[in-house]
Formats: C-alpha cells, structure tokens, sequence
C-alpha cells in the first residue's frame, strides 16, 4: 500500500529510467583497486566540503583538513580582507607538512597572522605568500614572489566552504550543485550556530556507511527502539514521500505527523519531560525569512529533507529548524571517517540548552546502532558470498549513488584517456 | 560547598555526576552498573520533572557555578535516560566495537 502519490510510471527507481531496476554488485564498496581509482577521479576532482563558515570566525582563522583519499591536506584560512582561500597544507621549500599541532597526522586550528614552517622556518601569510626564506642570500636565484603555497579552489555555498583539488576544475561549484541543491542559497543556515560535533572511525567502506543513511526502510526494524515502549513495531512499514535527482546528488524528503503532537505515552519519559528528541527539540526557533530549497517536492507534512551531495556530504534539513551534516572520509577501501556536525539556534536558558542536548544526544545513541551494523555489512560484503543484491524503491537513492560513483569514474578515466591519446 | 542551588540539595550525593563534558558523562554511563544508572536516575528525574520553570529562568549568558553544575548532572541524566528507557543495558545494544566521539559541543 502507498501512502504518499508516486510518478506516473508507478515507482520512483522506473521514473528514473536510466538507473534500471536489477540487482547490484557492491563490488565499488570491497575493490582496493576500485578505492585507488575513486581516490583520483572522485576526491581529487570533485567539490568537497570541508568546513562551515563558523569554522573560520575571523579574520586570521585558518583550519587544516586532511583529505587522505586525495592523498593531502588543506588549509583554509580567512584573510585580512574576510576572503577565504585553501592551500595544500605543504611548504614551498621542502615539502615539510606545514601547518600542525601536536602530530602531523592530526587536523589543527587557529588564528594567525601569519604560517610558519616548523622546518626551516620560512613564513607564508594568509594569503598564501611566502613572506621570508631564512638566510636567503644563499639561495640561487630565488623570487619569493614566486614561492607561495599552492592554491586550491576554493568556494563558500550557504556558508558551507567547499575545496576542489583538480588543478582545472571542470565546473563551478554552482555548476557542480546543480539547481536542486543550489536552490538552498538563501536558507538561514547561519542563524544556527549552536554546535555538537562527532567523529568516529568505522571499519567500513566510505559508501556503505552512506548508504546507512540514505535509505529509511531500516529504520522500523534496525532503529525499534526510537519509538517509546507502547509505539514499537519493527514491521512497521516505511515509505520516503518523495525522492528527487539531480545529476549525482539526490534527497528524500520525509513527511509524518510531527513528533511533538504524538500522545506522552508512546514516548520517552525524559524526551516528553525536555520536549525533544530525534526530531530535535519541540519548541522550534521561528524564522521569519523565507526557506528557500527545502521540500522540493512540496510534500505535506513535510518532516526532514536528506540531500545528498555528491559525493560525501550529507544535509539533514528539519521542519523544527534545526540541521545537521555528515561527511564520509575514506582511509582505505574498507576504513573511512565519519563526521558529523549538528547545528540548532543558541539556546538562551538551561532549558533550552538541554532539550538541544537530549537531541544531540539521540542522533548518537541512534548513530551508534548504525556504526555497529556497518562492520557487519562490510564483512558481509568482502566474503562474496554473492554477486549481486536486489534494491527496492525505497532505496533507490542506494542504487543513484552507486551509479553515480561508477559513472564519475568512468567518465574521468575516458577524459584522462582521451586527453593521454 | 554546595555544587547546586539549595533547592537541589537532594543532589549533592550524584555531584560526581556533575561533569563537563559528554565524553566524561559518557564514560561514567558506560563503566557503570545498571543499579548505579538507576540509582541516579531514580534521584535525578524527579528534580528534571519539579525544575522546568527553574531552567528556564537560568540564563545561559553570565550562568552561575551553581547553575552550570546543575546543567552538567542534567546533561549526565540525559545519556543515563539511554539505558534507562530505552537499552536496559548501559551501551547501546549491538553497537560492537563502534564508538562515536563528540569532538565538539557547547560550552558551558
Ligand atoms: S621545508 Fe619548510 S622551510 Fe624547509
Ligand atoms: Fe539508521
């Protein structure tokens, strides 16, 4: 039975003819070979996100970001004139690793005027330009004009600061977002600044993790227990109200009554008692601007809305005005790193501060069950137990992402191959 | 001296509850036993249900010591509501070997 209207040819995976609906190899998610190939035509061309804007609050803020699957590291900084820009995190002089704390091997950030390479102590400022070389008079025709970090390009989208480390991007990050995504310019991400961030490091492909999180039709039978003790049914039965692509990205957009209208006793007594939740707190801030790009599929009852963004960047949009997001970083075929950032408005009062705590805390608890599951699912996998798995139409965002993968793959090696002819 | 406000004296025997940060709250929640969870459950969610007016007359801007320790046992109350409620156990069922660390968050 289908609640919510579908497209005319009856699914969501037939509407979009090109993805087919047979069986699919996970094959991407446990090649070695494959990561290597992912590694120079996903992560070392795509537009990635590396930051928020809060992440830089002022001029001198700087960030690293290590990308291991482009095989670098970044710096971002903010300039005297609030521009942002994006290095490779290396020396000019000897390729030292430029800019860390403690360990090399660990992200650091700060606030500078100026970067020093631990090395031999050449000084670089935010803008990138090397700004004095120790003893340089022994040094053989040296222009320090022409001895700068090397430039990534770098732009900001609704606040989200994006890296890509092509020396020619193919296209512009508007170009790259495409319409769906773009129409988010303009939301008020910025009047969210409270933040919780979480890091894990999982033993599973980057992909499969992804997956995790874009298909709902787990969640009655994984996530029972997000419904209080006289609510569960893991047969309960679910279905996404609309699903949308857009070159490689893609969102579901979930609808439902909303959580805070559900009779106490289907619920936690601590979540009724905070008034919050894995929806987020009840008592949404309200926002007096428009919201541009959210339910593009202008379902009622509108609930969350997961974009995903091509290709490791997730952003969970809620109707109580709160978001978050989620990246995936691989470290090898079948090791990634997930962060997840969650941002609501300040909260004033105690009050506030613990209902944005009870939410923020969920999404772990809930998160953990899937983190454990994903061990198992790669296992799985890797065994080749089977060639192919079947995908239904409530996971056809699964089926997008994979051929979007594969697709981006090969079209990068046909222009490589192209271009080496 | 008292870690709360007076008219949370009930509390003083969980202030060790009254931790900084999620991953210190986390930590004791995992390395305790049920009975110890319940035990302080059982103590601190009647003051949760009894505060809300109180909470929301606390202002985040300038809070009190007193204030922030409360906020902190409230927050501890908030993970131990997990095994509580939901688990029956003090880690998350079937979570295995996976751990998620909260790297940043609000502060105070
Ligand atoms: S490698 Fe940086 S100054 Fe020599
Ligand atoms: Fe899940």
């Amino acid at each position: 039975m289908t609640s919510f209207p579908r497209p005319a040819e009856g699914t969501w995976t037939e509407h979009y003819s090109e993805l087919g609906t047979a069986p699919i190899s996970f094959q991407d998610s446990i090649s070695p070979e494959f990561y290597r190939r992912e590694q120079d035509a996903i992560f070392r061309q795509a537009w990635l996100n590396v930051g928020r804007i809060e992440d830089l609050p002022k001029k001198g803020s700087w960030f690293t970001k290590d990308i291991v699957a482009a095989r670098t590291s970044v710096i971002v900084t903010r300039g005297p004139d609030d521009s942002v820009k994006a290095f490779h995190n290396v020396c000019r002089h000897r390729g030292n690793k430029l800019v860390w704390d403690t360990k090399p091997t660990q992200e650091a950030q700060g606030f500078a005027r100026q970067f020093v390479c631990k090395y031999h102590g050449w000084r670089y400022g935010l803008d990138g330009s090397c700004t004095y070389v120790h003893q340089e008079n022994e040094f053989f025709d040296v222009d320090k004009d022409k001895l700068g970090l090397a430039e990534v390009q770098c732009e900001v989208f609704a606040g989200f600061i994006f890296v890509c480390l092509a020396r020619q991007p193919q296209q512009t990050l508007r170009d790259f977002l495409g319409p769906m995504v773009g129409a988010l310019e303009g939301y008020p991400f910025e009047l969210m600044t409270e933040r919780y961030s979480f890091r894990a490091e999982n033993n599973s492909n980057w992909k499969v993790f992804i997956d995790a999180f874009q298909e709902y039709y787990h969640v009655p039978p994984l996530h029972t227990y997000q419904l209080g003790p006289n609510n569960r049914d893991p047969n309960a039965e679910f279905e996404g109200a609309h699903y949308q692509l857009d070159g490689p990205h893609r969102v579901v957009t979930t609808s439902g009554s909303q959580k805070h209208k559900w009779p106490v006793e289907t619920m936690y007594p601590t979540e009724v008692l905070l008034r919050s939740g894995n929806m987020g707190p009840w008592d949404a801030t309200e926002f007096d601007s428009e919201l541009p790009g959210i339910n593009p599929g202008g379902v009622k009852r509108w609930g969350i809305d997961n974009f995903q963004i091509f290709p490791n960047l997730e952003v969970l949009i809620y109707e109580r005005n709160w978001y978050l997001s989620y990246r995936f970083w691989p470290t090898s075929h079948n090791t990634h790193v997930f962060e997840a950032d969650l941002w609501f408005t300040p909260a004033r009062t105690a009050r506030e501060r613990l209902a944005r705590e009870y939410a923020a805390i969920t999404v772990k608890e809930y998160a953990l069950q899937d983190a454990g599951t994903l061990d198992g699912t790669q296992l799985g996998l890797e065994s080749e137990a089977f060639d192919e798995y079947p995908l239904n139409d409530q996971e056809i965002l699964v089926r997008h992402f994979h051929k979007s993968v594969g697709d981006w793959v090969a079209a990068h090696e046909g222009t490589a191959a192209g271009a080496s002819r | 001296m008292a870690a709360f406000p007076t008219q949370f004296a009930a509390l003083e025997p969980y202030a060790d509850w009254a931790l900084p940060s999620e991953a210190d709250r986390y930590g004791k929640r995992i390395t305790s036993t049920m009975d110890e969870l319940q035990e302080f459950y059982d103590a601190a969610f009647p003051l949760l249900d009894s505060s809300t007016e109180y909470l929301q007359g606390a202002p985040i801007d300038g809070i009190s010591d007193e204030d922030r320790n409360l906020l902190w046992l409230f927050s501890s109350l908030i993970t131990v509501s997990f095994p509580i409620e939901c688990w029956r156990q003090p880690t998350v069922p079937d979570s295995g070997p996976a751990s998620i660390d909260v790297t940043v968050e609000p502060r105070p």
